[in-house]
């Protein structure tokens, strides 16, 4: 048994190259999975777009079917309930291939993630044995049921109402949930109400229940092929035993399974921003302008390598988190009967590497589907160009599955809870550093590979323990009031998480590899730190500003002036190197 | 029934660029991938194991990397795969190829079918499998279309000609090369990619298949490339328009007369 790393500790340690999974770790299988499901999307998803995207009848849920014949859609589930029982692993990369599909993926998403898991994880053997063989084969469609009118981020606040009806044999709930994902083709609903009006409770909900109904289509600015309706419950009649989980507990439930939920967006947005990449690629080395095309301009390179970088940076944090909770699987007996369980409160722990993942992952596919559109000019908002379309899908992902807000103020309120409870030393390491800050200090000159970007990136560390040991000392737990101060600290935790990563993965690669294998990926590091100092002194500042006032104010000033210096290097040159490697192959590159 | 489908890992022409100045292909990055036309073999040769039973052995002969695409064609649903690689077969030619795949099918055992694809994307020759069937004296047919019937003797099939087809009889064991149109290749499965993960693929040397020197690689070649070059380009096409059909004829005329050729 592997010691396990914990969740958020990344703030306070050092984690070397090889305790962080990358991408360069995909063993045959891996890689096996990944092209099938990328000639699956391109051979069959893609050419039939239009269908999709106007939602004719049976396409989607028919590709979703032939998926799970494949066996791509069961890769989560044990073999004994017709599943492939893959490593987690494969259910990112299996989830980053279909993204590319858009609409499709979102259903695709939502089936194999929110809709199954919960059942996978909290059902009771007879549950399990009566749904995830149809859920693993495509055969049945999952939807997850939570939001409501006005419980969307506040979820506890739902209104739908269960009651045991006077036999004894079945709950009935009323009710209604809104934003369903695949609503309308879903033959299973996991959804949540409150038993007795105060007991939030899961359930797994057949379509066909009697009193269980389906509202009309919502109008969406993007995944227009997915369906999003209302589900109404007007006296459903659910049979006890579909209860899920324990009752009043459905908390546990929702949480968890919104944990992976969080991660799996994460790599969908980086393989969908890879997609977008490779468009744009194309697109700026056949456009002619000025008799010369596009990719030869320094502020289309420009884009092309920040694009690079970006998904560069997601990709890694994905891999990263997908590596924890690998590891945390194999480590459990799932043949134990609450090993489904063990699963989701395990994940529990990377909650805010997940809420990281989610953060950075929907930002930058929103930047790369910006700069996609923006490269294509005047065709990339024409209908005609398929960037058009992945612009307007990007844009939910900021929204669903927690709003980036929420997600926001998670990761600190998480971290401050681990600190609390001695999970992390958090407070230690505050108190260790406001000695360490006030004696002199020497930084010295280190020659190892991306020896500036390491220190810079200690000192990122450094500022998020001084502002978060500030803020807990000024507002103890009123802290949770001050939600820009929280929301610059989750910043500044996104931006550690990523910068790290980035540089850990370009040392692995260099590790294995050699340097010269691993050029691209420093350039990217550099480029990446680079362009954060300023960042991150400005964020700092801020809070500090917000805080204090006075002589505390400037000496916090000139702490935060000697932890955030660092040479500029030439990023434009970089960057230029960094787009000639994605315009050569015409993709997403990271190893030439 | 046995049945060996013969493949090449090509790479994926539909990727690759011409070098502008030397006129070559540019390899470099370009991702390899099964011959397209021997995944329409492979798919007959499955669906044929589904019907009458049996088992599909993959052969291919190639460099070591070439065992990525056998172990497509395992999580496709082929039994076995055996890699053909030693650095006396570089340099073979397709009468080379023949000579040595004829061999380490000899080696797999007495096959009532081999299926081909009709030709490789890269060299678009089409002679591997009919050198196939002659090295080992067999019957053949090439460009199959479609297969109307197996029979435990012979076997119904389709043959495309010049403007229709050829319903031809074709006596067992016999190598068949097929058309892209013949059927639509499955996906590999999950679980046939987790199979396919573990098994083990042998390779086999010249030695191991009893080739002898002096026919297989290069030496083994009758013919050698001189050169590769691309074609140059001829002149610009030219539109002609008009307001109608007929104009645009009179002005095509006018031309064609202009420069004596009408």
């Amino acid at each position: 048994m592997t010691e396990l790393i914990k969740g958020g500790s990344f703030l306070i340690s050092q984690t070397e190259p090889e305790q962080v999974y990358t991408p360069e770790d995909f063993n045959d299988f891996h890689k096996m999975v990944s092209d099938t499901v990328a000639s699956f999307i391109k051979e069959k998803v893609l050419p039939v777009t239009d269908s999709i995207e106007k939602m004719e009848d049976g396409v989607t849920v028919g590709l979703l079917r032939q998926m799970g014949e494949l066996g791509f859609v069961g890769s989560d589930i044990p073999e004994k309930f017709g599943g492939a029982e893959a490593d987690k692993i494969t259910s990112l990369i299996i989830a980053e291939q279909v993204s590319r599909g858009g609409s499709f993926s979102v259903a695709f998403g939502a089936h194999t993630g929110i809709g199954t898991l919960p059942i996978l994880f909290f059902g009771n053997e007879e549950q399990k044995k009566r749904y995830l063989p149809g859920l693993a084969s495509g055969q049945k469609v999952a939807a997850y049921a939570l939001t409501e009118a006005e419980a969307g981020s506040d979820a506890m606040n739902a209104k739908t109402r269960a009651v045991l009806s006077e036999d004894g044999k079945h709950y009935i709930l009323n009710g209604s949930k809104q934003f369903i994902t695949n609503a309308s083709w879903a033959d299973v609903i996991v959804t949540y109400a409150k038993v007795d009006g105060q007991h939030f409770t899961a359930f797994i909900v057949d379509r066909d229940a009697p009193g269980v109904s389906i509202g009309a289509e919502e109008h969406k600015m993007g995944i227009k092929g997915s369906s999003t309706c209302s589900v109404i419950f007007e006296d459903a009649k659910v049979p006890v035993e579909n209860l899920l989980g324990q009752l009043g507990k459905g908390h546990q439930v929702a949480f968890n399974i919104l944990n992976i939920g969080r991660y799996k967006l994460g790599v969908g947005c980086s393989g969908a921003a890879k997609y977008a990449l490779e468009l744009a690629s194309r697109y700026a080395q056949e456009r002619i302008q000025f008799n010369l095309p596009l990719a030869k301009f320094g502020l289309i390179k420009s884009k092309i390598a920040d694009m690079n970088i970006r998904t560069y940076v997601t990709e890694s944090i994905c891999y990263r988190t997908g590596g924890l909770i690998n590891s945390l699987v194999e480590n459990l007996d799932m043949d134990a009967e609450d090993a489904g369980q063990k699963v989701a409160e395990g994940i529990q722990e990377y909650a805010t590497e997940c809420s990281i993942v989610k953060i950075v992952g929907s930002e930058t596919l929103d930047f790369v589907a910006d700069e996609a559109v923006q490269i294509h000019g005047g065709y990339g908002y024409s209908q005609e160009y398929a960037v058009e379309r992945i612009y307007r899908d990007s844009r939910i992902n900021r929204i669903f599955e927690g709003t980036n807000e929420i997600n926001r103020l998670i990761i600190p309120a998480t971290l401050l809870k681990k600190a609390q409870k001695g999970e992390i030393p958090l407070i230690q390491a505050a108190l260790k550093l406001q000695e360490e800050l006030l004696m002199p200090t020497m930084q010295e000159e280190s020659d190892e590979l991306l020896g500036k970007e390491v220190q810079a990136i200690e000192n990122f560390k450094k500022i998020f323990l001084l502002i978060s040991g500030t803020a807990a000392q000024k507002y103890g737990e009123k802290l949770i009031k001050e939600q820009e101060i929280l929301g610059r600290m989750a910043d500044m935790v996104d931006e550690i998480f990523s910068a790290e990563t980035a540089m850990l993965r370009a040392k692995k690669i260099a590790a294995a590899k050699g340097e010269d294998a691993a050029a691209l990926a420093v350039k990217m590091t550099v480029c990446y730190v680079n362009e954060l100092v300023p960042k991150f002194e400005a964020w700092a500042k801020e809070v500090v500003a917000a805080m204090e006032e006075g002589d505390t104010r400037r000496t916090l000033f000139s702490i935060l002036r000697k932890l955030t210096r660092y040479e500029q290097e030439n990023v434009f040159a970089l960057k230029r190197e960094i787009a000639d490697a994605v315009l050569k192959g015409n993709k997403y590159t990271v190893t030439v | 029934m046995e049945i060996i489908v013969c493949i090449k890992q090509v790479p994926d022409t539909t990727e690759v660029k011409i070098d502008p100045v030397k006129g070559t292909l540019i390899r470099e990055g370009v991702p390899s991938i099964v011959n397209p036309f021997d995944k329409n073999a492979l798919e007959a040769a499955l669906q044929i194991r589904e019907q009458k039973g049996g088992k599909v052995t993959v052969l291919t002969m190639g460099p070591p990397q070439a065992v990525d695409a056998l172990r497509e064609c395992l999580a496709m649903g082929a039994d076995e795969a055996v890699l053909l690689s030693d650095r006396a077969f570089a340099g073979a030619d397709s009468w080379a190829t023949s000579y040595t795949l004829a061999k380490a099918i000899e080696k797999v055992g007495k096959p009532e079918l081999i299926f081909c694809g009709k030709q490789a994307i890269d060299g678009d020759t089409a002679q591997v499998g009919p050198g196939i069937a002659e090295h080992l004296g067999l019957p053949q047919a090439t460009y199959v279309q479609k297969i109307r019937e197996v029979q435990s003797e012979q076997l119904l099939v389709e043959r495309a000609i010049e403007g229709g087809y050829e319903v031809i009889t074709v006596p067992l064991p016999a190598m068949i090369a097929v058309e892209k149109s013949i059927n639509e290749p499955r996906f590999p499965t999950m679980m046939g990619t987790m199979k396919a993960h573990k098994k083990t693929i042998p390779t086999w040397s010249a030695a191991d298949i009893g080739a002898e020197a002096d026919k297989i690689g290069l030496d083994g070649s009758c013919t050698q490339v001189k050169r590769v070059f691309a074609p140059e380009r001829k002149g610009q096409g030219e539109m002609l328009t008009g307001e109608t059909e007929n104009e645009v004829c009179l002005l095509l005329l006018e031309k064609l007369q202009g420069a004596k050729i009408v």
